[in-house]
């Protein structure tokens, strides 16, 4: 289940945040999108979930889903794990991640979160606990565990290692390597240029809306090619 | 003044009352941050329903099945041809939207029954006391308590114990996240306006006992003052928003009953100006005490 973005295009009032953007994900892959602030990585994510307009198409199992709510993207097989968490603060772990069954297309699955408790162990020791009690780093582990409760074709991650320390940033790109390998399609935006060239198998740069430059893992240790590819 | 067992029943009668109203207003402020003023008009229809119910001879169970039917109805109507449509518009034009509907609710009833109303008798048999240990307590104010906690523990069940109610508290924290995750929006939507409209019609049947005379702005100030309670309390959450329509209701019940007439006509004057005083002091509400617990 390949998700296609075809000419993608994403206005905010006279503001051309994403413009003529053509990608793709296959299952058991990771792409990045890197680029400064203001590039469209963040507006490219919301478009593909329905929370801002957009022109284009995207589709996935030969479905288009410009033009979808959110609600039914997320049933059709993505989920966003957006930037700054978003998680419930006063619900439960264990609450929050029963929220990710809504965008579940299996109604019938069994409801348990045992894949995400093994991936994410404290996430089970903390599962009764408020969500807002929880670190920085683990609220990044619920939300990400949060998202694949539902089960999605297509992983979105918004900015996931953001204001997390070294140490749990590891974690968290390690979690990511492990869903690659259950034969999820990850769509990750990034500001770790090199840590994500490095994890993905291959990079897009966007600078001004456009994608500008693809990299691919042997790029990452390519000092002078990140910063030109930023700078361009 | 002299407060009796009467008095203190009647407080924990309207302020039961008021608390069901709260939560129906908070409900729907929940989902869609939109504080309906026509919420009264909801319950005033109900209360027309039984009267007319009451005129055409039918048995008190129809009489509230009409009530029921014709309030859900009109929740509905009001979502779909109102709320769904303005759903994405600024808050000021959702609240200017419904008073329009508040407006033009009460002039249909004008123009359809009159500013003198209507008389719902099938109730009045509940208005009748009962006497406990030499006390005399009227019927409904017992009932009103005891019908207010048995709906209050029923919702309460119902948001902490089910998938909706799980999806409701969700969309009430943050919606747009919980669309994301999948929650759909109609359906969390049409289940809150649905449980509103069925605590306005409950409402109805009790406010109609107390005061069976149904005119076209019956209601009208219970919401108002409701309305107050709800933001006495707080408005963002349910809990403290039900405990200051109780509040609000508990302390009008009682004294209203207990002043003397010269004096109990100003007491709405003395509550809002209680209101007033409660929100410069603690503008969140007198009972949110909840602090920001969310770690970074």
């Amino acid at each position: 289940m390949t998700l296609v973005v075809d000419n993608l295009e994403v206005r905010y009032g006279g503001i051309r945040a994403v413009q003529a953007l053509s990608l793709s994900v296959a299952p058991g892959e990771i792409v990045g999108l890197i680029g400064p602030n203001g590039a469209g990585k963040s507006s490219t994510l919301h478009a593909l979930m329905g929370l801002v307009p957009a022109r284009g198409s995207v589709r996935l199992r030969d479905k288009e889903l410009l033009g979808r709510s959110p609600e039914d993207v997320a049933r059709a097989g993505l989920a966003l794990v957006p930037e700054g968490r978003r998680i419930f603060a006063e619900l439960s772990v264990e609450e929050n991640l029963r929220l990710g069954l809504a965008g579940r297309r299996a109604r019938d699955a069994s409801p348990g979160f045992s894949g995400v408790y093994e991936q994410f162990p404290l996430l089970y020791q903390f599962r009764k606990r408020q969500a807002g009690l929880l670190s920085g780093g683990q609220q990044q582990q619920l939300a990400i565990g949060r998202a694949l409760v539902a089960e999605p074709d297509v992983l979105l991650l918004d900015e996931p290692s953001l204001g997390l320390a070294p140490n749990v940033v590891d974690v968290v790109f390690a979690a990511l390597t492990a869903v690659r390998e259950r034969g999820l399609a990850v769509l990750l935006a990034e500001q770790r240029a090199q840590r994500t060239v490095a994890a993905a198998d291959r990079t897009h740069v966007l600078g001004g809306g456009e994608l500008r430059l693809t990299l691919g893992p042997q790029d990452a240790d390519d000092t002078d090619k990140l910063v030109g590819a930023y700078l361009s | 003044m002299t407060v009796t067992w009467q008095n203190l029943a009647d407080g924990f009668s309207l302020g039961a009352i008021y608390a069901l109203m709260a939560v129906g207003v908070g409900l729907v402020f929940g989902v869609l941050r939109l504080v309906n003023f026509a919420y009264g008009q909801l319950i005033m229809a109900g209360a027309f329903a039984l009267a007319l119910a009451s005129q055409w001879g039918w048995p008190l169970w129809a009489g509230i099945v009409l009530c029921f039917a014709v309030v859900l109805a009109m929740s509905l109507l009001m979502d779909r041809l109102v709320f769904r449509p303005l759903r994405g518009h600024s808050p000021a034009v959702m609240l200017v939207a419904t008073f329009a509907v508040a407006f033009l609710l009460e002039n249909i009833a004008l123009l359809s029954f009159g500013s003198l109303g209507k008389i719902a008798t099938s109730v009045a048999s509940l208005n009748q006391p009962w006497s406990i240990g030499g006390v005399d307590i009227r019927k409904i104010a017992v009932v009103a308590v005891v019908v207010a906690a048995a709906c209050l523990l029923v919702l309460q069940l119902l948001l902490s114990r089910t998938e909706i109610g799980l999806h409701m508290r969700a969309s009430s924290m943050d919606f747009a996240t919980a669309r994301m995750l999948g929650v759909r929006a109609n359906r969390v939507i049409a289940v809150a306006v649905l449980i509103s409209g069925a605590l306005a019609a409950i409402v109805a049947v009790l406010l109609t006992v107390q005061s069976p005379l149904v005119t076209p702005d019956f209601a009208l100030q219970d919401t108002i003052v409701v309305l107050a309670g709800v933001v006495v309390g707080g408005l963002n959450r349910p809990v403290p928003a039900t405990l200051g329509g109780f509040s609000l209701g508990f302390a009008i019940g009682l004294l209203g009953g207990a002043l003397p007439t010269t004096q109990s006509q100003y007491l709405p004057s003395f509550i809002f100006a209680a209101v007033i005083l409660v929100l410069l002091v603690r503008p969140r509400g007198l009972f949110d005490f909840s602090r920001t617990v969310e770690r970074v």
